[in-house]
Order: structure tokens, then C-alpha cells, then sequence
């Protein structure tokens, strides 16, 4: 699977490439082997730390709970910390979820009003959303934990999905406005000739061709949630709420300053391995989600 | 399309004859109740996710305002000064922006370097891409995690080398400031790398097929050619991550919590400090969050305007 995956979704950025070919040849010659030596020194720079991080999760040592031969002790201690990692594995993935599916939900429908209807404040709404960005995370953080607090949802791991579904919108409005403009209007027109309302159209006509906008949205909003450590470290105070990367990173504060190195580095493989399949599996959304985002605004 | 697929009703609001007169006023009031209906959850989480805090961010910087007590009253300029004379208010200041310098600095000249290195389509090309990208598909939060362990004295690979020779990474406010940033450059330089290689697209190819006729070396292509016509993407690049920078927080909180002695003490890092650590005074810590907000504002609009400035020479 990624072995097909990597060449196309990198075939997306192809440059220039007969006229530097004449070029290349001759370039070779004298840049081949310093330019081998530098890829090859830079590749590695990249990929050990990941690469040593899931071999030494396994690999006995000293002072971690994998003292000797190779095993999954620190796979096994992470599972035993405090509430336990099926709980914490829990909480994660139900943020992630709850917001890949408000994000996609309010994207589609935004997205799909912002491209095919005209109304008033239209583009006063679509400037605000697009304002999200210019805000610090941190300064909306403190009043959402005060305003959350209010209506019941401290400590609730709703309130952290609704509070991320709101910091995708910008990127998420603006990729599904992008791809639904990109459909042409004769095809739901035509639906809604043959009596379809606009959600039917939407539905059967128009949902199928912004697909692939549909999976960049979700792919970043599942990433961007997956990921997060700042909304749940300042929204959550309950042990049995907590998300993986909070946990693993309460790892670090032992009771008698010990830290587990070992659970530690599991907690990082767990937490690293559903993000870099998915960028392997959707490489070619994420570059294009970077091409669309970065260059059409 | 065939006329008997039209169901009755459509078939007469419109004759297929009909010309292109459509009455304006009824049409462009269904689309607006339709175009509401549709936008109205976006609108429900700006207002009530966005806009309200954001309002109240602004009364809590002139409120008296502890942690737990709630809301007790008006003190307004009394949060701004504190926050101004916070002892660590302008050290974290000096530091936020030292910090985003050298990072805007590695980042887009590693960046665009990266770019230049994996521009054509090939196969070893595609397999380096895609290893400067792998670390980016990582949270910031598990990408610290991962280098506090890469860093200890007690586990890293380089803790037998650092218990010999002496040294650590974290420990000195010079090492941590270096060990961080080398985190942030494993971690987002392959993003960067991605958008320069979509300015370098961008780019026509008639403009090098002219340089080349005209005999120009790769140097002179690449400083009177690539360089220019990258502005747009530097532009870009240069604003995404100084806003970056100037809010950075996961990275110190994981790996120095502001340490040692302070020295790595960013904004955003006090400010969390002053609302949840000691302090829990979230009416100062709101102050220095409409601060920042200012500030960002300002500095972006000073950006974006010497861009166009630039463009226009």
C-alpha cells in the first residue's frame, strides 16, 4: 500500500524536469557523491530518532521496565499507569473522533453554503472564521476554560473536541468552499431540476465529488486532535479524562522523581504510530491539503 | 436530460423554453434562508466558541479575576500593570523573540536548502521527501516527548557519551535553548521544505528556459531568478512561523518547563504559569494574553505590509 502511495502523492510535485535534465548529466558527475553522502547523512538525521525510539521501546535496559532481554515490559507498565493506557487510548480516540465528525459535519455544510448560496453576512461570516487564525490558541484557552466551566462541561471531553472543531474551521471552511466551488454548478443544478432538494442534491451529487476534500479535512482534523496537548492540559483535570498525550507526559512526574524512560518511549511509539500510517496511507491529501491551504488563500 | 424525468412541479416553476429571466427577489430570498440554514452551525461555533471568548478574554483582563473565586469585580488597569511588571514579563519577552529568530532563520533557509535537494521526481528523491516529512505527521507534544528521552542523561543514546564528557543538553540555559530548537527543526523543517517546493512549482519554466539561452550559471539562476520569485512563498513562509515561534509552548513545557533558572521562559509559557501554576490569577494572565493578541496583530500587519512594499520595488 505505501509503496504505491509514496511515488504518486510525490509525483504532485513534479518540476521542471526536461529542462534540467541536460543539466543533471553533467551535474552528476561532480555533485553526485557529495550530494549522495549529504541525502543519505540528512535521512538519517530524520528518521533515527524515530527509528531508535521504537527499537530502544523493546531493547532491555537498566532503570527502565524492561530491564532485561527484549519485550514489551515498557509497553506493559505504560498499560498498568494509573488509569490505565485502554483508558486514556479511549479518551483519545474518542476527541479525535467527536472531531473529525463535528468538523466534517460543520465544514460540509458551511463550506457547501459559502460556495453555492448568496446571503447576507456571507463574507463577514467567512472573514471570522478565517480570524480564528489570526488568534493566539492560548489567549482563547483561559476564557473557554472559564465559559466551559459555566455550562457544565469542565473537565468533559466534549468540550475538548468542540474547542478543536473550532480551531480546524479555518483550514477545514476553507478546503471544503475550495472544493465544492470546484464542482461545477450544472451538476447539482441538474439534481435539483429533476426535483431533488439542495441537501439531496448535496447528499447523492455533490458529496461524492468533494471526496477528496473530505478526507484532507478529516485527515488534519484528526491529526491536529489526536495530537493535541495544550486544550486538554488546561481543560481537563481528572486523571480518568485525561488524553494519551497528557498521560504520557505525566509519565515524567513520578512520585519519588523516578522516570520511566522505557513507558515513556512506549507512550511515544502508541502515540506516533496511527499519525505517521495515516501520513503514509494519505500522503498525497496531506501534500495537496498543504497546496491548496498555503496557495489559493 | 430528458424532459419525463422532471417531476410535475418542477416541470412547471421551469419550462425547459424559459429564458434566462429569473425573478430576482423570490430566488435571492430562498437562497438566503438556505445559505443561513446551511452556515448556521459554523455560525453557532464562532459566536459562541470564538467570538464570546474572545470578549471575554477582554473583561477578564480588566477584571479581578482568581482561579477558583470567579469573577470579583473591575480593576482595570491594575491586571496590565501587573502583567507588565511581572519579573519574568520582559525575559520571556527577550527570550520568545531570540527564539523565533533563530528559528524563522534554520527553518526557512533548511527549508528552502531542502527543497532545492529533492525538487526532481525521482526515486531516491521521493524516498528523502518523504523522510523529512514522517516527522511532521507527529504531534509537537509526542515529538518533545521523544527528544526528552533522546536528551537524558539516563537513558538517551548519547548518555554514555554526556556522563563522559561531561555535558548535557538541557541543563545549561545556551543547551536548551539549541537542544529545543533542533527539535523544532526535525520536526517542521519537512513542512517547510513542502511549501517552498510548491513555490518552487509555481515558478515558470520559460523564465529558467530564457536564463539558461542566455547563459546564466546555476548561481545566477538561482539568486536572480529562484529567489525573487519565491517572495510569495516567503512571505508566507516567514509569517507562519514567527506567529509560530512567537507562540511557542509544548516544546519548553515538555523539555525545560522554562528552565533552567527561567532561561527558557517563553510568553505563552507565562502566561499558562500565571493562570494555572502558582499564581491562578487569571485576570493577569488575561492581560498578557490581550497583550500578545496586540502584539501578533501588529507584528503580522508589519510583515504583510513590508511584503507588499517589497513586492511594489
Amino acid at each position: 500500500m505505501s509503496a504505491q502511495t509514496l511515488p504518486s502523492a510525490t509525483r504532485l510535485i513534479q518540476t521542471r524536469s526536461p529542462r534540467q535534465r541536460g543539466r543533471r548529466s553533467a551535474a552528476r558527475l561532480v555533485f553526485g557523491i557529495p550530494y549522495a553522502v549529504l541525502t543519505t547523512a540528512l535521512a538519517i538525521m530524520f528518521l533515527y530518532p524515530l527509528i531508535w525510539t521504537a527499537v530502544s521501546s523493546v531493547a532491555p535496559r537498566a532503570g527502565t521496565s524492561q530491564p532485561e532481554g527484549w519485550g514489551l515490559g515498557n509497553y506493559a507498565a505504560l498499560a498498568d499507569y494509573q488509569a490505565g493506557i485502554w483508558v486514556y487510548l479511549g479518551n483519545s480516540t474518542f476527541v479525535a473522533l467527536l472531531t473529525v465528525l463535528l468538523t466534517l459535519v460543520v465544514a460540509t455544510l458551511g463550506g457547501y453554503a459559502f460556495a453555492r448560496f448568496s446571503f447576507p453576512g456571507k463574507n463577514l461570516l467567512f472573514l471570522t472564521v478565517l480570524a480564528i487564525l489570526m488568534v493566539p490558541y492560548a489567549t482563547l484557552l483561559i476564557p473557554l476554560y472559564v465559559i466551559l466551566n459555566a455550562v457544565g462541561l469542565s473537565n468533559s471531553l466534549v468540550g475538548v473536541a468542540i474547542v478543536l472543531t473550532m480551531f480546524q474551521l479555518p483550514f477545514s471552511m476553507f478546503m471544503m468552499r475550495i472544493s465544492f466551488e470546484s464542482v461545477p454548478r450544472e451538476l447539482d443544478e441538474a439534481a435539483m431540476v429533476d426535483g431533488a432538494t439542495t441537501f439531496g442534491a448535496l447528499r447523492r451529487v455533490l458529496l461524492p465529488a468533494v471526496k477528496p476534500g473530505l478526507i484532507t479535512v478529516g485527515m488534519f482534523a484528526f491529526l491536529a486532535a489526536w495530537n493535541d496537548f495544550m486544550a486538554p492540559l488546561i481543560l481537563i483535570t481528572d486523571t480518568n479524562r485525561m488524553t494519551l498525550p497528557l498521560a504520557v507526559s505525566n509519565l515524567r512526574v513520578q512520585v519519588q522523581g523516578v522516570i520511566d524512560y522505557g513507558a515513556t518511549e512506549a507512550g511515544v511509539v502508541v502515540l506516533a504510530l496511527p499519525c505517521i500510517l495515516l501520513f503514509l496511507l494519505l500522503q498525497r491529501h496531506y501534500v495537496r491539503g498543504f497546496m491548496s491551504g498555503a496557495f489559493k488563500g | 436530460m430528458s424532459a419525463d424525468t422532471l417531476t410535475p412541479s418542477t416541470r412547471a416553476a421551469s419550462p425547459p423554453s424559459a429564458p434566462r429571466t429569473r425573478r430576482r427577489t423570490p430566488r435571492a430570498r430562498r437562497d438566503a434562508v438556505r445559505g443561513w440554514l446551511y452556515a448556521s452551525p459554523t455560525a453557532l461555533f464562532v459566536v459562541f466558541v470564538f467570538l464570546v471568548p474572545l470578549v471575554l478574554v477582554l473583561q477578564m483582563s480588566a477584571s479581578d479575576w482568581p482561579l477558583l473565586a470567579g469573577n470579583r469585580g473591575w480593576n482595570l488597569p491594575q491586571n496590565y500593570i501587573d502583567a507588565v511588571d511581572h519579573r519574568l514579563f520582559w525575559d520571556s519577552i527577550w527570550f520568545t523573540l531570540k527564539y523565533t529568530v533563530v528559528t524563522t532563520v534554520l527553518l526557512i533557509g533548511l527549508g528552502l536548502g531542502l527543497a532545492l535537494l529533492v525538487q526532481e521526481s525521482t526515486r531516491w528523491k521521493s524516498f528523502l521527501r518523504t523522510s523529512f516529512l514522517v516527522p511532521s505527521a507527529l504531534g509537537l507534544a509526542s515529538a518533545s516527548l521523544l527528544f526528552y528521552v533522546l536528551y537524558s542523561p539516563y537513558a538517551g543514546p548519547f548518555a554514555d557519551l554526556m556522563r563522559a564528557w561531561g555535558f548535557t543538553f538541557l541543563g545549561t540555559p545556551e543547551g536548551a535553548l539549541w537542544s529545543t530548537v533542533f527539535l523544532i527543526v526535525w520536526r517542521y523543517a519537512g513542512f517547510y521544505m513542502l511549501l517552498m517546493l510548491v513555490g518552487l512549482q509555481a515558478i515558470p519554466d520559460d523564465v529558467y528556459e530564457a536564463a539558461r539561452i542566455d547563459g546564466a550559471s546555476t548561481w545566477q539562476t538561482f539568486r536572480s531568478i529562484t529567489v525573487p520569485l519565491l517572495r510569495p512563498t516567503f512571505a508566507l513562509t516567514i509569517v507562519l512561523c514567527v506567529t509560530g515561534s512567537l507562540l511557542a509552548f509544548e516544546q519548553f513545557y515538555i523539555l525545560t518547563k522554562g528552565g533552567p533558572d527561567n532561561s527558557t521562559m517563553t510568553i505563552v509559557q507565562l502566561i499558562y504559569n500565571v493562570a494555572f501554576q502558582g499564581q491562578n490569577n487569571l485576570g493577569i494572565a488575561a492581560a498578557l494574553s490581550v497583550i500578545v493578541l496586540l502584539a501578533l496583530i501588529v507584528i503580522n500587519i508589519l510583515q504583510l505590509r513590508a511584503f507588499r512594499r517589497a513586492d511594489e520595488d
